[in-house]
């Protein structure tokens, strides 16, 4: 099951749960939510506009004026990039909340090409003040994910992706989790949501701690501080490169450290293919990570002698 | 919980009348010269809070209230004017207008201003707003309706035309847009702004956005499983 089947299915547990959830859609989706909101009674509250992702942001504004709760879906370019501005004033300016759910994240959809593909959305959403984003790894964490921004209340974006960890890391939602320590502790990468396989893969060989996050707003600051020993930090994230430095930095700005971005470098790519050819163009497959944590250990070799 | 219209003789708030709206204006402009009647709106909002819509100062929570949506934000005096005579502004607040430490500038925020029920200022948002607390007023079983100004040249905003298709279809009987048609689109509408809300299947009524009794009968008229657009024409600005 991908986080999207997951996502159709607990979203309608949601509308059956609470009767201020409503969901809002723009096409997208609606075909695969309504039968089973049909069958379970809460079809009244499953709104479709049609293609029209202005409209589908803003009706999510007014619902929340009157105290329901918005969940938004679509694909990350139409729901976050298109209607960015209705975002940013027909929900946070009117000083109401929703959950935005987005699928195709920056290249599950490797054969649509660029309009389908959103590397930029987690920096875009990042701009606006008071949302939490989540970038689940595995489809248990999207399922806790979207529970806990649901019930905890305040403007969430949470961002699905086909590509999926073979098991969820447990844990409280927004905690930074170890899961390796290197030996010297002398290089951390922190690897978000869906890296975490590959990242633990290319690191095999490698004297590095890995750390585990599925939120990046606002990233758990204190116990990254706390598990980051070294000199060095990758931030590996499966979207545009750099996107989570700053909170990073702002996390260790205590010592002296050097940060490494290690993401999606060429948003527009011109080409089809696979995933698989993506990441590999991306260098966010397994040889090419390790490629990359090779370079930063080198350097780092090399400044300390 | 009972609301009433706001009529001088059915309010028990000290409530000022339509005469007094200059010196309201005149108190935020502090100017002397300034033709208030040049204010596009302030007839049809009058009318409205005057005679149309059911909301009280005293009870601005109300969940069966009317809602107006001030969409198109723009040139707010009027509305402001109206708010502080039908008693949701006090009148002080209207010294000092748009100064640093004023809650009442050229774009209102709903999070300052008693009363104002959306933020607006950027074209082209406020229908689908309005559209969705119609949606979530008829989930809720309320008997509340919403009114959603905008101007003629925000209809240029492509978002307005994705809704205006959106809530004829959705036959949101409980929403109800006015146009102030002040001529002030770029390129025009061509056979008139009521054509293009028409051809969807709203209610559609072109009136004198000057004529109270008019745009009263205009904003009353029963329109089942349609929405209402009502065309307020007030003269070119060119």
């Amino acid at each position: 099951m991908t986080m999207r089947d997951r996502f159709d299915e607990v979203v309608v547990d949601l509308l059956d749960e609470d009767p201020s959830a409503v969901l809002v859609l723009a096409a997208i989706a609606a075909g695969r939510v309504l039968p089973a909101a049909r069958r379970r009674g809460v079809a009244d509250r499953v709104v479709d506009v049609g293609i029209r992702e202005q409209t589908q942001v803003g009706v999510a504004g007014g619902l929340a004026l009157e105290g329901f709760r918005p969940i938004l879906m679509s694909y990350a370019p139409f729901v976050v990039e298109r209607p960015f501005e209705q975002i940013k004033i027909s929900l946070s300016h009117q000083g109401v909340d929703a959950i935005i759910v987005s699928v195709g994240a920056s290249w599950d959809a490797s054969t649509a090409g660029r309009t389908h593909q959103a590397p930029e959305d987690v920096a875009v959403m990042s701009t606006l003040p008071g949302w939490s984003i989540h970038v689940p790894g595995h489809e248990d964490e999207a399922e806790a994910a979207l529970r806990s921004a649901y019930f905890d209340g305040g403007s969430h974006y949470i961002r699905l992706a086909n590509d999926t960890n073979q098991a969820p890391v447990s844990g409280m939602p927004g905690r930074i989790r170890t899961i390796r320590r290197g030996p010297s502790e002398a290089m951390t990468v922190l690897a978000i949501g869906p890296m975490l396989d590959d990242v633990v893969a290319a690191t095999d060989e490698l004297d590095t701690t890995v750390l585990y996050t599925n939120v990046v707003r606002p990233i758990d600051g204190r116990t990254l501080a706390a598990a980051t020993l070294g000199t060095d930090i990758v931030v590996v994230e499966p979207y545009l490169s750099g996107t989570s430095v700053p909170a990073v930095a702002s996390a260790l700005s205590d010592r002296p450290m050097r940060i490494h971005a290690v993401g999606v470098d060429d948003p527009d790519v011109a080409m089809y293919g696979t995933a698989a050819d993506h990441r590999r163009h991306h260098r966010l497959d397994v040889p090419g990570l390790r490629e990359r944590f090779l370079a930063v250990e080198r350097r780092r070799t090399a400044l300390s002698a | 919980m009972a609301l009433t219209t706001h009529t001088a003789s059915n309010h028990a708030t000290d409530q000022l009348g339509y005469t007094a709206l200059p010196a309201l204006l005149r108190r935020m402009r502090g100017d002397e010269k300034h033709d208030w009647a040049s204010e596009s709106t302030i007839d049809v909002i009058w009318t409205l809070y005057d005679r149309v819509l059911r909301v009280d100062p005293l009870d601005p929570e109300n969940p069966d209230r009317d809602r107006f949506y001030l969409s198109k934000g723009h040139g707010p005096m009027a509305y402001y004017a109206v708010l502080t005579a039908k008693g949701f502004i006090d009148p002080a607040m209207l010294d000092g207008f748009a100064g640093p430490d004023s809650i009442l500038g050229h774009h209102p925020d709903r999070r300052l201003i008693p009363g104002v029920e959306i933020s607006s200022g950027s074209l082209g948002q406020g229908l689908a707003l309005g559209i969705g607390a119609t949606t979530a007023l008829a989930l809720s079983r309320s008997s509340g309706r919403v009114f959603v100004l905008m101007g003629d040249g925000e209809l240029d905003e492509g978002s307005n035309h994705e809704a205006i298709a959106y809530a004829a279809r959705a036959e949101l009987d409980a929403l109800n847009v006015v146009v102030v048609d002040n001529d002030s689109a770029t390129h025009g509408w061509p056979g008139g702004i009521a054509r293009r809300f028409d051809v969807e299947g709203w209610s559609v009524e072109t009136v004198d956005g000057r004529d109270h009794l008019a745009m009263e009968a205009a904003f009353t008229a029963r329109h089942p499983g349609r929405p209402r657009a009502v065309i307020a024409e007030v003269g070119g600005v060119r």
